[in-house]
């Protein structure tokens, strides 16, 4: 809602020398977003005049056509001599009225005015257009004014050209706000000053006379005010004043019975249809659609209608979406001159309705039909229904005032029975709610400022005004009160907390594989969680991969990606490939986050009421709908892992900077992981690591992959050569929780060092060799370590070396060397028998 | 070693003389001050110390003389040696210290060569931000509650005093999900905010109830400077008997104190949220212009586009409605709850000048922020 500044003071007597940005403070003080102050004309200088053309000359020879002007500007130039002024424009005739700017002004932009030689003559000034005066953007013709303005009257103060405007974004709640009533309301008490109410009308009683109105749903229409106006004069238009009104509150002007039903709107906050009664048949309808029923909007738009739309009917079907916009049958007639007979056409009789709509109806057929009108943002917002009469009364009256037209006798009003809203309240809820006394006095003008009536003492009861059906329960009225008295004079208290634990497990946890994997060189990113098919292709997926299973969205921003992630891969290869084109080409990057997997099962969910809580088998059935939403962490490598410099050589990221990634979240997360080979797109089926993590119970459980990427995919997504990749399921990866570390027993006695070298077939995992070392090793091992691979012509082809320093220590004595002799063959021994493997060099 | 009193040797006798003692500690002496460096002083000290040097042997042949002449032969050769292995040790000291000099000078190295050989990581900025906030109430005795982003309709709206018809959940701008059968009344959606936690908090718990809840949320804005579809948010939530307004006012300033610091002005304003009655915004006096760049055109402050504000968060008391539909009886319990915008307070905090470097995952923007905000 746009609030001209100069517009709120005719209802509210606002002290003299307060600016925009006071009244805003004290609307925001109040509740009211305001979230701009315009200030109009802020960089505007007369001189400003009114003008009549006098005479003019048409250039030719140039470009375009060109006027040379000589406008009477009465006084204004000082001389009373007609003003010399060249103006592109052409929409303006001898003997009309405009504005002009004299030399020595300066236009908003700031675009001063002086006199200059232009098309070979000296222009003393220009003819104004809206936009050059900062009026509006429409159109950048020249401003004709009224034939009765007079040469010479200062155009700043004529077109009201100097004021301020307040932006309000009105909430939900604040309907009455969509008004100059309304803010003048919250104004008014903010400053303690009366207010002037522009509802508060004299208007004739309903009477049988008026135009015949029959509502048959009486739900969605609890009020219907008719009035009529014949004899408008079609030719008439609005004046200036209501123009610039409405200018100033963001509506075009259009034509004066428009104008007027809109100005009412703008004022009183009741949203009006004038129909041209001439096009009308018989009695207005309100009623559902039926099957089948079509109308033609005033947007043009053919409209099919639903079951659902409450319509305006005439005796010929829909004439309009009842709250929401008109039809184009019973639209009022621009003023026109028909050429051939010279017959004036345009309305001349209207109808003027006033009614009040559900606003749930209105709701469900604007948000229906896409179609977002000024009456129906009113009407969903809740509009005062007891306004309906008074707002079709100031519109028949500012039609007999501008147009002369004249008002009929008739008024219908058609007025179902309104609800009950008494509300009965503690005087010291608003106390209980807020943390302070406020005592019941306060309670109870606060109330009634806001508009309520009051009564009672120690429960109040209260109903509150029909502009404001936000007013439901006993929490809005303390509200009202608190707001009134600022809720910067509430208390701060801090509460009782009870003594917490502090982060669980499993988000301490989140944090530990955050800062490991950071410590140990990645860079964390969060992606969007959007995907579409064309990132499954890319990483290689078999066309039954079940991660192309997904949950899909109705409405996705992107029609290209309208799945959610089943894995963390796309999101985080296509971040590195923006790194690497940005010139980020060694990088390494982690990403924690959830995906999401369709149950084999889908439901939808249900909607329980919400006047209990649901019960166990509902909220059940809530979650039955939801997906599986897993937290996986993932990582990507690219480039050099290590850089060269004056040290040495550097060293590019590789499949085992990949599953040591995965390491380092495993460590973080207190779990041994087990690397196994395996095949799995989208990785190098000879370089991709299958990560798993022994149970409870002792089985493994597979919680995720690493190693290189698939040259095929590296290629798709033109990420760089041998590009790396990890991806765990945390909640799969931590499901048996954390146990207390059991502390190693630290001997003190001397080690004793084996060195083994084993040769096995190529195809025997290093993991396996080690783990029949440790377990033939038995308990003397202390640790063992593979320190070197080798392969060679004398090893014989497929074959390959494994050396490993095995330490042996005892807890209790230095062990002798045979000893640990005897625990080195017996760890070899089982080696051979597990793996095949020959000890080199025996 | 000899034998004692062996058949007279005069050669030996002659060794233990005190002149030829004193001869034969003073070439020692001199040999020790000619060695110039560490090599040339092991060879003096092997030829003056070691088994067949000449005091050694000297002192192989104090066993044979006579009982009246061992200790005063004994006690020669003994100061002798004991000057010899003295000198060696001193002059041992000066050549290592002469050579430490010399190598510890040869190593130098030029410290300021730059090793960026470990390649470095961070944590994204939002992250921490999360954790910094979370920290905050914690501290405070809440405990951090978490939740689907994929979410019921239910918990996202209705539980929440979001009917179907509700003008705000228009407002909303909802990602919904489709339907087993493509449709859309699936009655599922990426959540808008995180005030379903607090719905299920409240549906599974029992007050006393302190809970942060932070996560992703969605709406379906379009990515630009001040937009994104996919964002944080860390919303709050106490529902205990007697919470009133005053408790929610402490609470946050509390939280915007330890965030902000003590010195900045705080600012409430009504606004509407279905979810509470009466509801509120907190505003933070700007902590660039502090004010300043309020109708003061020559100052403009891009931190608060000139309105000296900048918005902390939405807020107000638990609509009792809300408390009905989570199981939780109004009339003994009342509640507060608060949202907090992530990207908002770190583009105000951090200086973040467009929201889409909080998305895009350059290292570059990322990296500066290290481990912790
Ligand atoms: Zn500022």
């Amino acid at each position: 809602m746009r609030v001209p500044l100069s517009w709120l003071r005719e209802y509210v007597d606002l002290p003299a020398g307060e600016t925009g940005r006071d009244v805003a403070a004290r609307l925001v003080a109040a509740g009211l977003e305001v979230e701009t102050v315009e200030q109009l004309g802020a960089d505007l200088k007369g001189p400003l005049v009114v003008g009549r053309v006098l005479a003019i000359e048409e250039l030719t020879g140039f470009k375009k056509p060109i006027r040379y002007c000589q406008v009477d500007v009465g006084d204004a130039n000082g001389t009373g001599e007609p003003q010399n002024i060249v103006c592109g424009a052409r929409n303006f005739a001898v003997g009309d009225k405009v504005v002009v700017v004299l030399p020595g002004a300066v236009l908003p932009g700031p675009f001063p005015i002086a006199a200059r030689q232009t098309y070979g003559k000296t222009s003393e000034g220009m003819i104004c257009s809206a936009r050059e005066l900062g009026m509006g953007d429409d159109h950048d013709g020249i401003i004709v004014l009224p034939r009765e303005t007079v040469p010479g009257t200062d155009a700043i103060e004529l077109l009201e050209l100097v004021d301020e405007v307040l932006d309000i974004a009105v909430t939900p709640d604040r309907g009455y706000c969509l008004s100059m009533r309304g803010v003048a309301r919250e104004a008014a008490t903010a400053y303690g000053l009366p207010l002037a109410d522009p509802a508060l009308l004299d208007v004739p009683q309903a009477n049988a006379d008026g135009y015949p109105v029959r509502v048959e749903d009486a739900a969605g229409c609890d009020r219907f005010t008719a009035r009529t106006v014949s004899g408008i004069e079609p030719s008439a238009v609005s004046p200036i004043w209501m123009q610039r009104r409405l200018q100033k509150a963001g509506m075009r002007p259009v034509s004066l019975t428009v104008d007027v039903t809109n100005y009412v709107m703008l004022e009183i906050g009741q949203p009006l249809h004038a129909y041209d009664r001439s096009r009308l048949a018989g009695t207005v309808s309100v009623r559902r659609a039926r099957a089948g029923e079509k109308l033609r909007t005033l947007d043009g738009a053919e409209r099919a209608l639903d079951a659902g739309d409450l319509l305006i009917c005439d005796e010929s079907g829909p004439i309009g979406l009842a709250g929401v916009m008109g039809g184009a049958s019973t639209e009022i007639a621009d003023h026109a001159v028909d050429a051939e007979s010279g017959q004036v056409l345009g309305t001349t009789d209207v109808v003027i309705e006033a009614a009040h709509f559900d606003p749930v109806s209105v709701a469900r057929t604007a948000r229906r039909h896409k179609l977002s009108s000024e009456a129906a943002k009113r009407f969903e917002r809740g509009v005062d229904p007891q306004a309906a009469p008074a707002a079709a009364q100031r519109a028949v009256d500012l039609l007999v005032l501008i147009a002369g037209g004249t008002a009929g006798g008739g008024v219908t009003d058609v007025v179902a029975p309104q609800p009950d809203r008494t509300l009965a309240i503690p005087a010291d809820h608003p106390d209980r709610v807020a943390g302070t006394v406020y005592g019941r006095e306060t309670v109870t003008r606060r109330l009634q400022e806001v508009g309520c009536s009051v009564s009672g003492t120690d429960v109040l009861t209260v109903v509150p005004p029909s502009w404001r059906p936000d007013l439901t329960d006993p929490n809005d009225l303390a509200e009202e009160v608190i707001r009134l008295e600022g809720y910067d004079n509430v208390p701060s208290r801090m509460p009782q907390v009870p003594p917490g634990r502090g982060l669980t497990a499993a988000q301490r946890r989140l944090r530990r594989v955050g800062r490991a994997l950071a410590a140990a060189g990645h860079v964390e990113v969060q992606n969007y969680p959007f995907l579409g098919e064309a990132a499954f292709d890319a990483l290689g997926l078999d066309a039954d991969d079940p991660r192309r299973t997904t949950v899909k969205l109705v409405n996705p921003l992107n029609h290209e990606e309208p799945a959610l992630r089943t894995t963390l891969l796309p999101g985080l290869l296509a971040t590195l490939h923006r790194n690497v084109s940005r010139g980020s080409g060694d990088v390494a990057l982690f990403e924690t986050g959830l995906v999401f997997r369709p149950r084999d099962e889908r439901t939808t969910a249900p909607r329980p009421p919400v006047d209990r809580r649901p019960t166990d088998e509902e909220l059940a059935a809530l979650d039955a709908a939801l997906p599986h939403q897993p937290r996986r962490v993932a990582v990507a490598l690219a480039g050099e892992r290590e850089p060269a410099g004056w040290w040495g050589q550097g060293r590019p990221a590789l499949w085992a900077d990949a599953i040591e990634a995965g390491r380092t979240v495993a460590r973080a997360a207190g779990v041994e992981l087990i690397v196994r080979q395996d095949q799995h797109a989208p990785w190098h089926p000879g370089r991709c690591a299958a990560l798993l993590v022994a149970g409870a119970d002792g089985t493994e459980r597979l919680v995720g992959h690493a190693g290189e990427l698939h040259p095929r995919v590296v290629k798709a997504m033109r990420l760089p050569e041998r590009t790396c990749a990890m991806e765990i399921d945390l909640d799969l990866l931590s499901a048996d929780g954390e146990k207390p570390v059991t502390a190693p027993h630290v001997s003190a006695y001397p080690v004793a060092t084996q060195d083994v070298a084993l040769v096995v077939d190529a195809s025997v995992p290093a993991a396996d060799v080690e783990a029949a070392l440790r377990a033939g090793a038995g308990p003397l091992l202390e640790s063992l370590r593979l320190f070197d691979v080798f392969t060679g012509e004398q090893l014989g082809e497929g074959r390959k070396s494994l050396a490993y320093a095995l330490r042996f220590r005892a807890p209790d004595r230095t062990l002798t060397a045979e000893e640990a002799s005897a625990a080195r063959d017996a760890a070899v021994a089982e080696a051979v028998a597990r793996t095949g493997a020959v000890l080199r060099g025996a | 070693m000899s034998a004692p009193n062996k058949s007279y040797d005069p050669v030996e006798v002659e060794a233990l003389k005190p002149e030829e003692v004193e001869r034969m500690r003073d070439e020692a002496l001199a040999a020790v001050a000619a060695a110039g460096d560490l090599d040339a002083l092991h060879a003096v000290k092997v030829a003056h110390t070691g088994d067949r040097s000449p005091l050694a042997l000297a002192n192989r042949e104090i066993g044979a003389l006579p009982p009246h002449a061992k200790a005063d032969a004994g006690k020669r050769v003994g100061q002798a040696r004991g000057a010899v292995n003295q000198a060696l040790a001193r002059r041992r000291e000066e050549l290592e210290a002469e050579r430490d000099a010399r190598v510890l000078v040869e190593e130098a190295v030029d410290v300021t060569l730059p090793y960026d050989r470990a390649p470095l990581g961070a944590r994204h900025p939002l992250t921490t931000l999360t954790e910094l906030i979370q920290d905050t109430f914690t501290a405070m005795g809440y405990t951090v509650a978490e939740g689907p982003e994929v979410e019921a309709e239910w918990l996202n709206f209705d539980a929440l005093n979001l009917g179907p018809d509700h003008p705000a959940r228009t407002m909303q701008d909802t990602f919904w999900v489709a339907a087993p059968d493509g449709g859309a009344d699936s009655g599922v959606v990426l959540r808008t905010h995180t005030s379903p936690v607090q719905a299920r908090t409240m549906l599974h718990g029992e007050p006393p109830i302190y809970v942060v809840c932070p996560g992703r949320t969605f709406r379906t804005d379009e990515l630009d400077a001040t937009h994104t579809p996919v964002f944080g948010q860390v919303e709050g939530l106490a529902v205990d008997e007697g919470i009133t307004f005053a408790d929610l006012k402490g609470t946050l300033e509390h939280f915007a104190s330890a965030m902000f610091g003590d010195d900045l002005e705080k600012r409430w304003r009504p606004s509407y949220f279905p979810f509470t009655e009466p509801s509120a915004e907190i505003d933070l006096q700007c902590f660039v212009c502090r004010g300043a760049s309020v109708g003061n055109p020559d100052r403009p402050c891009r931190t608060c586009s000139s309105e000296g504000w900048i918005e902390l968060g939405g807020c107000g008391v638990v609509n009792p409605r809300v408390l009905v539909a989570c199981g939780i009886d109004p009339d003994r319990y009342s509640g507060f709850a608060f949202g907090l915008g992530l990207e908002r307070i770190l583009m105000n905090r951090s200086g973040v000048e467009d929201m889409r470097d909080m998305v895009e995952g350059d290292v570059r923007f990322t990296l500066p922020f290290g481990m912790e905000i």
